[in-house]
């Protein structure tokens, strides 16, 4: 007769599941889950801004009737010299800074991961030319290739997408590279290439879910750093172009306007410090979620 | 270890020679006629075509790459579209005011980091832990020229303080642009001396030292901080190259006149020459800076300079 303590040790054990782990260690960190939070609330309002406000009549349309207003309960945060309201063009910078940012992550990502996994996998005169020339790229600081890129192209969203995402290949290629090194000669790798799996399959399916945690780190960072570079790209009249708003774009042009109307140059700034913060913030947790041997 | 510079300095050299054919390669594409930014939209096409043909603009990229670069192994870096003025001249008489801010905010960034980031990991987990390394999240997350901005509007139009912009006021000129520049760069270093440091701390030579009673502060600056503070030369190296990127936004901001506002204001006016000369500069420094730290952490750390004995 099965007692009951029989019962419980015989029970199948519930694993718990790696992303149900790392959800676990993510919710204990307060400040991570509070990057998450802003995150969140950043990405709805660059949901819904394009919904909510018409671009043509809202965001740049100018209004010369009222130009150079202090925040009030009309205009929350103001209105700029061409009298558009300065909320609803922050609101609506969201939209472009984080599509952008994003976009340009995807793109350097898939790139990233075929240049770095490939010269982490084969190894040899694979890696080293491969690597070589991400070292080239590396020898230039990326904002400053970004610069060259877009002084070149001239400045458009495509372009500057283009510079950003050339800009951040190398470093990506660098972090997968070296997460895939420290999985290629594992056991189930060599398995899969003794049961005959081919290279391509053996890097999606083996190589890169297991070396998935400092490449998502490294995916949240970016978005932060293409954002501001972005921003100072705009901010210097390279890049997005105008009368789109964007951040940067804002400030710069809110320079001008810095001894009689400050507050034109707050908000704008105060939308980077967030989303950047936020960001930060959520990739520092990530990084003790996903790996708890570097906290 | 000199062997060991040798080696390096030829190994930077491949390095270099692709950073020269990138950057030409893109600026190559850039659209536009040279001849006709030079001569100016006016210039009659016979007077375009002759110029063209004198500065070997039809010739193939290879050749004009070629050209460049045994004009750049001479230190010609080319000629400006916009002033006629060698490229390498202009770059020069701006080199001194870029140099003179990398290194103050370096210094800045150093003085506020280093405290920060040793006073966190010694109180690790308390209060003051967080509000370091806070401070310090905020160095990498508020952008250059916004801070710029803010430092502007309270030092020097509410309170009169600091100069608006420029340079001719000497230190009073430099403390704002050096301050954004360096607060930015700040948190790197202090996260990485604390990461250090904690690790320093856990060591057993460490405990020894206390067990053998020596006061904490002595424990703390005699042994922990000396050792902790390899990584920490190497992410100052690290952020000096990342400070000239920094330095294009900072010098736009304050109409400080280096390398960095000048590069912007050859963007602006189509000036390819001088654009490139710029980022050729900035890249041979970023790769001697970036090789000076290495040769720096091996005389602060003998066990890597065993290894190139």
């Amino acid at each position: 007769m099965s007692t009951k303590k029989d019962v419980q040790e015989n029970a199948p054990v519930k694993k718990k599941s790696q992303l149900a782990d790392v959800w676990t260690r993510l919710c204990r960190n307060k400040t991570a889950l509070i990057g998450l939070a802003i995150v969140v609330i950043l990405v709805l309002i660059g949901i819904l801004s394009p919904v909510i406000f018409d671009y043509d009549t809202q965001v740049i349309k100018a209004d010369y009737s009222s130009t150079l207003q202090w925040p009030s309960a009309q205009h929350w945060f103001g209105t700029d010299e061409l009298g558009r309201d300065i909320f609803i063009r922050t609101m609506y910078a969201t939209f472009t800074s984080i599509s952008i940012g994003v976009t340009t992550v995807a793109i350097a990502l898939v790139f990233g991961l075929i240049f770095g996994s490939s010269a982490a996998y084969f190894g040899g005169k694979v890696d080293m030319i491969i690597m070589r020339i991400m070292d080239i790229f590396l020898a230039i600081p990326g904002t400053l290739l970004a610069i060259c890129i877009v002084a070149s192209l001239g400045n458009s969203i495509r372009n500057l997408v283009i510079a950003e995402a050339i800009a951040t290949i190398p470093r990506f290629s660098r972090v997968v590279r070296g997460a895939v090194i420290t999985v290629r000669d594992a056991e189930y790798v060599e398995a899969a290439r003794a049961i005959g799996a081919k290279d391509a399959s053996i890097i999606f399916h083996d190589v890169l879910p297991n070396s998935l945690a400092p490449i998502i780190v490294q995916t949240t960072l970016e978005v932060a750093t293409i954002i501001l570079s972005i921003a100072g790209l705009s901010f210097i009249g390279l890049g997005i172009p105008a009368p789109q708003p964007e951040w940067g774009a804002m400030l710069s042009s809110a320079r001008a306007y810095i001894r009689d109307y400050s507050y034109m140059c707050m908000f704008p700034g105060l939308a980077i410090m967030i989303t950047i913060l936020a960001l930060n913030l959520l990739g520092d947790g990530l990084r003790d979620a996903l790996d708890p041997r570097l906290r | 270890m000199i062997k060991f510079i040798i080696k390096r300095l030829i190994a930077l050299i491949p390095v270099l020679l692709g950073v020269t054919l990138l950057v030409f390669f893109i600026l190559d594409l850039a659209p536009g006629d040279p001849a006709k930014t030079i001569l100016g939209e006016q210039a009659r096409p016979e007077d375009i075509i002759a110029l063209r043909e004198q500065m070997g603009l039809d010739d193939p990229f290879f050749v004009r790459y070629g050209r460049y670069m045994v004009g750049l192994l001479h230190g010609d870096l080319g000629t400006s579209y916009k002033t006629g003025d060698p490229v390498g001249e202009e770059i020069g008489a701006r080199m001194p005011d870029t140099a003179l801010l990398a290194v103050a905010a370096t210094i800045i960034s150093v003085l506020l980091a280093l405290p920060l980031g040793v006073i966190a990991a010694i109180k690790q987990n308390t209060l003051f832990d967080g509000i370091s390394m806070f401070i310090s999240l905020l160095g990498i997350s508020i952008p250059v020229f916004w801070l710029g901005l803010l430092l502007i509007l309270f030092f020097s139009v509410k309170l009169g303080w600091f100069p608006v912009s420029g340079a001719d006021q000497g230190i009073k000129s430099l403390a704002l642009p050096a301050i954004a520049l360096g607060f930015q760069h700040m948190a790197a270093i202090a996260r990485t001396t604390r990461s250090s440091m904690l690790e320093t701390i856990r060591q057993d030579y460490i405990r020894t030292v206390r067990a053998k009673g020596l006061p904490e502060r002595e424990v703390i600056t005699q042994h922990a901080l000396r050792n902790a503070l390899i990584p920490t030369t190497t992410i100052i190296g690290l952020q000096i190259g990342s400070m000239l990127g920094g330095a294009v936004l900072t010098e736009s901001v304050f109409a400080w006149p280096g390398i960095g506002r000048y590069m912007v204001q050859s963007i602006q006016g189509r000036d390819i020459p001088s654009v490139m000369g710029c980022i050729i500069v900035f890249a041979i420094t970023f790769a001697l800076v970036n090789l000076a730290v290495d040769v720096i952490y091996g005389f602060i750390d003998p066990r890597i300079k065993a290894q190139y004995k």
